[in-house]
C-alpha cells in the first residue's frame, strides 16, 4: 500500500466509519452510511487492522445492508439502465478481508450504489450522478449540481469538503427546490455528520449551509428526526465564537416547531443558550484566529434568537427561567443595537405570559427599558415591546410602572398609525391591560386616546378589535368616559359587534356594551339599536364566558331602559331561556343570572312568569354555595322574587332558608347584606321564622345591627323583629 | 551561541517580528536551538533545521499529514531557499505560522499553493494539490473527473477576473468573502484545536510569558 493512499484513506475516516444509527427507519437509509467517527487527524494516521476496528465498522453495516438490499431488490424489479451499479451489486456480507484498500473500496461502493439507488428511486431518470447534467424531465440543474456536491462531501477529505461546502452556499438555498434537492440526495445526513467531527472549518460550513435550509417546515423536522440537534446543542459549548453562533441561529431555525422545542430542552440546550447571554462570561477565551472570532455581541445576539424560538412552550419558559435568564436578558436590553433588542424583547414578551416571569421582570426594571424602546423607528420592535406590555400589565404595579416612566404616551400615540396591523394589535392590547388602572384611564383620556379607540370600531381586523373593545369597555368604567363615547358615535359599532363568533370579542364586546348601558342617553341609543335583544341571545352562546358577561350586561340595561318590564317580556322564550341557566354548572354564569334575575323581578308581571317558570326551586337548589360572589347575587335575587305570591313559603319548602343562614358567617359584608335582606323578606312567612331561629340566625343577625351600613341595620333589624314577633305570637297562644 | 550574541539576535528578532514578545523569542530560539542539536557553530556551515527535521516537527506537533503541503510550508520558510530553515527564518515564518493576521495568512497561504512561485495558481497547480482529496471510486471510468470537476468549481468560486487562473488579488477577494477558503487547497495552517497554548500569549505571575511548546519530555519555558 503506497503511503499516499493509506494517507488519505486516514483522512477521510473520519466521515466514512458508521456509526450506531439509532435514528428512526424513515426510508433514506443514507443516515446510516456516513456517520463520523469523531476521531483526531493524528489517531486517524496510525492505522489500525485491529478486530474491534473492524466491527466497529461492520456493526452498524447490517443494519444498513438490510435497507440497501431492499433498495438493490427494487432496482433489479425496475428495468434499469444502471448496468454500472446493477450489476455489480454485491453480497455485502461482512468483508473477509484485512486489507483497509478494500475495505474502504467496498464501502464507497455502496455509497455510490446507494447515492444512484435513490436518485433513480427519486425520479424516472436513470442517468448515474456522476455524468455532467443534462436536460432532464422536470428537474431543474441545481438538483444535480447539488448531487454532485453532495457526493463531493462524502467521498472527498477535508479539503474537498470545504470547497463543496463553499461551492454550495452559492445556490439559492431559500428556495425550496434547492432546499429540497439537499435532503432529497441525503445531503442532510452528510452535513449533519459533518457537525459530529472534530474537524472546525467542516462544522463551520455545514451549518451555514443547514442555517438556511433550516428555513423550511420540512427540512427541520427532518433535521431533529436525523438526530441533529443534541449534535447542534452541543457545539454550543465550542470555545469558537464563530461556530456558537452559526449553531445558536441554526437552533433557532429549527426549534420553530413543538418537536424541535422539546428536543432542544431534552438535550439540556436551555442552560446552554442562556449561558450564551452572558457577554462578559464569553469574552473569557482570547481570539484564536480570525476565522474562528465572533463578537461577543453577536454571540449573545444569536443566543436570544434561539431562546426566542424555544421560549414558546411553557416548559422551556420555566427552563429559562431556571436557569437564571432573566437577568442576563434585563442586562442585554440596555444596549441599543436593534437587532439584539428584537430577539430580546420577543423572548420575554413570550415568556411574560407566565406569572413568575412578570414578578422578576418587576424587580429587574425592565418595564423602565420596554418603555423606552416604545420609541424606537423599529416597527417590529415597537411591537414586540408593546406585547411585552400587554403581557405584563395583569400586574397592579406594573400598570403604575408603565404611567411613570412615561409608556402611556407613546402607545396612544401610535394608536394613530393604523397601517402595521401586528403592531397596531401590540399597542391596542397594552392599552386594553393598562386601563384596568383609573389612573391610567385618566391619562389615555388627556392623550384623547379614546376618541382614536373609537375611530378604531371598524374596519379593523379581529385581533385589533378585540383588543380596542376591550379597552374601552375599561375606560367606560368611568362617567365622563361613557359619555365621551357616546359623544364621538361609538354606540352604534359597539352593538354592531354584538352579532359574531370570536368568543373574546363577544365577551369584551358585552362588557363594553354593559358599561356604556349605565347612561341612561346611551342605553336610550342601544335600545333602540335593538341592542338589549342581541344581548339577550348571546345568553344562548354555548361559551360560559359570553354567556356570563351578557347576562352582567343586561343588568344595568334593564335598569336603565324605559319600559323595562315591557321590553323584556317582548323577547320570545326570553325569560324561560334566563330561568333555565340557572341549570348551569358554571359558577360566573349563575352569578350573573341571578343579577339579571333580581333585576327582572322588579317587574311583578315578569315576576309571575318567571315564577311559572320554577325559579323558585332552581334558586334554592343554588343555596348550598360557599362562593360569595354567588352567594350575594343569589341572596338578592331570592329577597326579589320573595315579594309574590306564596313564593316565600316556598323558598322554605325548597329548603333555602337554612343554608342562607349559614351565609351571614362569611366574611364578604356585601354578603351580609344581601342576606339580610332576603332573610328579612323571608321572615314575613312564620314557617322561615322557626328555621331561620333553630338555625342560630337571630345571634348573627343581632351583631349586624350594630354594624356601620344603614341597609344592613334595617335589614337585621327587620328580621329580628318578624322573629321575635312570630315567637310572642307563639308564647301568647300558649297562654290562651 | 555566546550570551552577547543570543542577545542582539533576540533583540533584532523581536524588533521585526510582530507577533512574539521578547521573552517569546527567546524561547522559540532556545527550542530551535534543542531541535537543531548539538552542532559546533563553524564558519560556512549553516546551522537550522533542514527538510526532514522541519517536516518531522510539522507532522509531531501540528498534526500535519499531506506530504507535498508539507514540502510547500519548509519552502515557505525557507525563504533564501538554501535547504535549511535558519533561526530567523524560524521565527519570522512561525510568526505567520502561529499568530498571523489575515493578511500575513493569506500571502503565505497563496505562496504555498502557488507551486510554481510565478504568482498564479493555474488549474494545473490546482489539480496537483487536489489529486488526492477525493475518494477514488472504482465504478468511475475517469477517476480524475470529479477532481477536474472540484478544480472546476473552485476556480469558477474564487477567480473573479475570468483569466483561468487564480491571481493574489483573486484568491485575496475570495478569501475576504469567505474565510474558509483560505486554505482551500489543503491545509497549510495549524488546526488550532491541537494545541491552543501556541496561539497567544501566556503572562505568567512574574510578568514574562512563555510559550508552552508541547514536547515528549515537557514544557518549553
Amino acid at each position: 500500500m503506497s503511503k499516499q493512499e493509506v494517507r488519505f484513506s486516514g483522512e477521510w475516516k473520519k466521515k466514512e466509519a458508521l456509526k450506531e444509527a439509532p435514528k428512526k427507519e424513515e426510508a433514506a437509509a443514507l443516515q446510516k452510511a456516513l456517520p463520523a467517527s469523531g476521531k483526531s487527524v493524528l489517531e486517524k494516521n496510525y492505522i489500525n487492522f485491529g478486530k474491534s476496528q473492524m466491527t466497529k465498522r461492520l456493526q452498524p453495516s447490517l443494519n444498513w445492508k438490510a435497507t440497501f438490499d431492499f433498495k438493490e431488490h427494487k432496482s433489479l424489479l425496475r428495468d434499469t439502465q444502471e448496468e454500472k451499479h446493477g450489476g455489480r451489486l454485491e453480497r455485502s456480507g461482512p468483508p473477509v478481508s484485512p486489507r483497509r484498500s478494500q475495505l474502504v473500496r467496498k464501502s464507497a461502493e455502496k455509497i455510490e450504489e446507494i447515492i444512484s439507488e435513490s436518485s433513480s428511486e427519486s425520479e424516472e431518470d436513470e442517468e448515474p450522478p456522476d455524468h455532467h447534467q443534462e436536460a432532464n424531465a422536470g428537474l431543474p440543474s441545481e438538483y444535480w449540481q447539488i448531487q454532485k456536491l453532495v457526493k463531493y462531501l462524502k467521498g472527498g477529505n477535508q479539503t474537498a469538503t470545504v470547497i463543496a461546502l463553499c461551492s454550495m452556499q452559492d445556490f439559492n438555498l431559500a428556495q425550496e427546490t434547492c432546499q429540497l434537492a439537499i435532503r432529497d440526495v441525503g445531503g442532510l445526513e452528510v452535513l449533519i455528520n459533518l457537525l459530529d467531527t472534530d474537524e472546525v472549518k467542516c462544522k463551520i460550513g455545514s451549518l451555514k449551509i443547514l442555517k438556511e435550509i433550516s428555513h423550511n417546515p420540512q427540512i427541520r423536522r427532518n433535521i431533529v428526526d436525523l438526530g441533529g440537534l443534541p449534535i447542534m446543542v452541543n457545539i454550543l459549548d465550542s470555545p469558537h465564537k464563530s461556530l456558537k453562533c452559526l449553531a445558536a441561529e441554526t437552533i433557532a431555525n429549527v426549534a420553530k416547531f413543538r418537536r424541535g422545542r422539546r428536543a432542544v430542552r431534552r438535550h439540556g440546550g436551555i442552560t446552554k443558550l442562556v449561558a450564551l447571554l452572558d457577554c462578559a462570561q464569553n469574552s473569557g477565551e482570547p481570539a484564536q484566529s480570525s476565522l474562528y472570532d465572533a463578537r461577543d455581541v453577536e454571540v449573545a445576539r444569536c443566543g436570544a434568537l434561539a431562546l426566542w424560538s424555544c421560549s414558546k412552550s411553557y416548559e422551556n419558559k420555566e427552563a429559562i427561567r431556571k436557569a437564571g435568564g432573566i437577568p442576563l436578558l434585563a442586562g442585554l436590553l440596555k444596549t441599543s443595537h436593534e437587532n439584539m433588542l428584537i430577539p430580546v424583547v420577543g423572548t420575554l414578551q413570550e415568556c411574560a405570559s407566565e406569572e413568575s416571569y412578570r414578578t422578576a421582570i418587576k424587580a429587574e426594571r425592565i418595564i423602565e427599558n420596554l418603555v423606552k424602546n416604545l420609541n424606537s423607528e423599529n416597527e417590529q420592535l415597537q411591537e414586540h415591546c408593546a406585547m411585552a406590555i400587554y403581557q405584563c400589565a395583569e400586574d397592579k404595579e406594573t400598570r403604575d410602572l408603565v404611567r411613570l416612566h412615561g409608556g402611556l404616551k407613546p402607545l396612544a400615540s401610535l394608536l394613530n398609525n393604523t397601517d402595521n396591523k401586528e403592531r397596531l394589535a401590540a399597542v391596542t392590547g397594552a392599552i386594553w391591560k393598562c386601563s384596568i388602572s383609573k389612573e391610567n384611564v385618566t391619562k389615555f383620556r388627556e392623550y384623547k386616546a379614546i376618541e382614536t379607540l373609537v375611530g378604531l370600531l371598524t374596519d379593523q381586523p379581529e385581533e385589533v378589535l378585540v383588543n380596542v373593545v376591550g379597552a374601552l369597555g375599561e375606560c367606560c368604567q368611568e362617567y365622563e368616559n361613557r359619555v365621551l363615547v357616546r359623544k364621538c358615535g361609538g354606540i352604534q359599532p359597539l352593538v354592531n359587534l354584538l352579532i359574531g363568533i370570536n368568543q373574546t370579542l363577544l365577551v369584551n364586546v358585552t362588557k363594553a356594551v354593559g358599561a356604556c348601558a349605565l347612561e341612561p342617553e346611551s342605553m336610550t341609543i342601544i335600545d333602540r339599536l335593538d341592542g338589549v335583544r342581541l344581548l339577550w341571545s348571546l345568553l344562548k352562546n354555548p361559551h360560559p364566558d359570553v354567556k356570563a358577561s351578557a347576562a352582567w350586561a343586561l343588568c344595568p340595561c334593564i335598569q336603565n331602559a324605559k319600559d323595562a318590564g315591557e321590553m323584556v317580556r317582548s323577547f320570545v322564550g326570553g325569560l324561560e331561556l334566563v330561568v333555565n341557566l340557572l341549570r348551569s354548572d358554571n359558577k360566573e354564569v349563575l352569578a350573573s343570572v341571578c343579577a339579571a334575575i333580581t333585576n327582572i323581578a322588579k317587574d311583578q308581571e315578569n315576576l309571575a312568569v318567571i315564577t311559572d317558570h320554577g325559579v323558585v326551586p332552581l334558586l334554592s337548589k343554588l343555596a348550598n354555595t360557599n362562593n360569595d360572589k354567588l352567594r350575594r347575587h343569589l341572596a338578592e335575587a331570592i329577597s326579589r322574587c320573595c315579594m309574590w305570591g306564596r313564593n316565600r313559603a316556598a323558598f322554605g319548602e325548597y329548603k333555602a332558608v337554612a343554608p342562607l343562614v349559614r351565609y351571614l358567617k362569611s366574611n364578604d359584608t356585601s354578603v351580609h347584606q344581601a342576606t339580610a335582606q332576603a332573610l328579612y323578606q323571608l321572615s314575613e312567612d312564620a314557617d322561615n321564622c322557626i328555621i331561620m331561629h333553630e338555625n342560630g340566625a337571630v345571634k348573627l343577625l343581632l351583631d349586624m345591627v350594630g354594624s356601620p351600613d344603614q341597609d344592613l341595620q334595617e335589614a337585621a333589624a327587620g328580621c329580628i323583629y318578624n322573629i321575635r314577633k312570630l315567637a310572642l305570637a307563639t308564647e301568647k297562644a300558649r297562654y290562651t | 551561541m555566546n550570551r552577547k550574541k543570543l542577545q542582539k539576535l533576540t533583540d533584532t528578532l523581536t524588533k521585526n517580528c510582530k507577533h512574539f514578545n521578547k521573552f517569546e523569542v527567546n524561547c522559540l530560539i532556545n527550542l530551535f536551538y534543542n531541535l537543531v542539536g548539538e552542532v559546533t557553530e563553524r564558519q560556512g556551515i549553516t546551522i537550522g533545521l533542514d527538510r526532514n527535521a522541519f517536516r518531522n516537527i510539522l507532522h509531531m506537533t501540528f498534526g500535519m499529514t499531506d506530504d507535498m503541503i508539507m514540502d510547500r510550508v519548509f519552502r515557505g520558510f525557507d525563504k533564501d531557499n538554501d535547504g535549511y530553515v535558519n533561526v530567523s527564518e524560524w521565527i519570522y515564518g512561525l510568526s505567520v505560522f502561529l499568530r498571523g493576521t489575515l493578511e500575513e495568512k493569506m500571502k503565505y497561504c497563496f505562496e504555498v499553493f502557488d507551486l510554481n512561485g510565478d504568482g498564479f495558481i493555474s488549474k494545473e497547480e490546482m489539480f496537483h494539490m487536489l489529486k488526492n482529496s477525493l475518494l477514488k471510486q472504482p465504478s468511475e471510468e475517469d477517476p480524475d473527473e470529479g477532481i477536474k470537476d472540484l478544480v472546476e468549481i473552485t476556480l469558477k468560486k474564487m477567480d473573479h477576473d475570468h483569466d483561468g487562473k487564480l491571481s493574489f488579488t483573486d484568491y485575496e477577494q475570495a478569501v475576504r468573502e469567505e474565510t474558509l477558503l483560505l486554505e482551500a487547497f489543503g491545509p497549510c495552517l495549524p488546526d488550532p484545536k491541537n494545541h491552543p497554548q501556541l496561539f497567544h500569549s501566556h503572562p505568567r505571575a512574574d510578568g514574562n510569558s512563555h510559550l508552552v511548546w508541547p514536547r515528549k519530555d515537557g514544557n518549553c519555558i
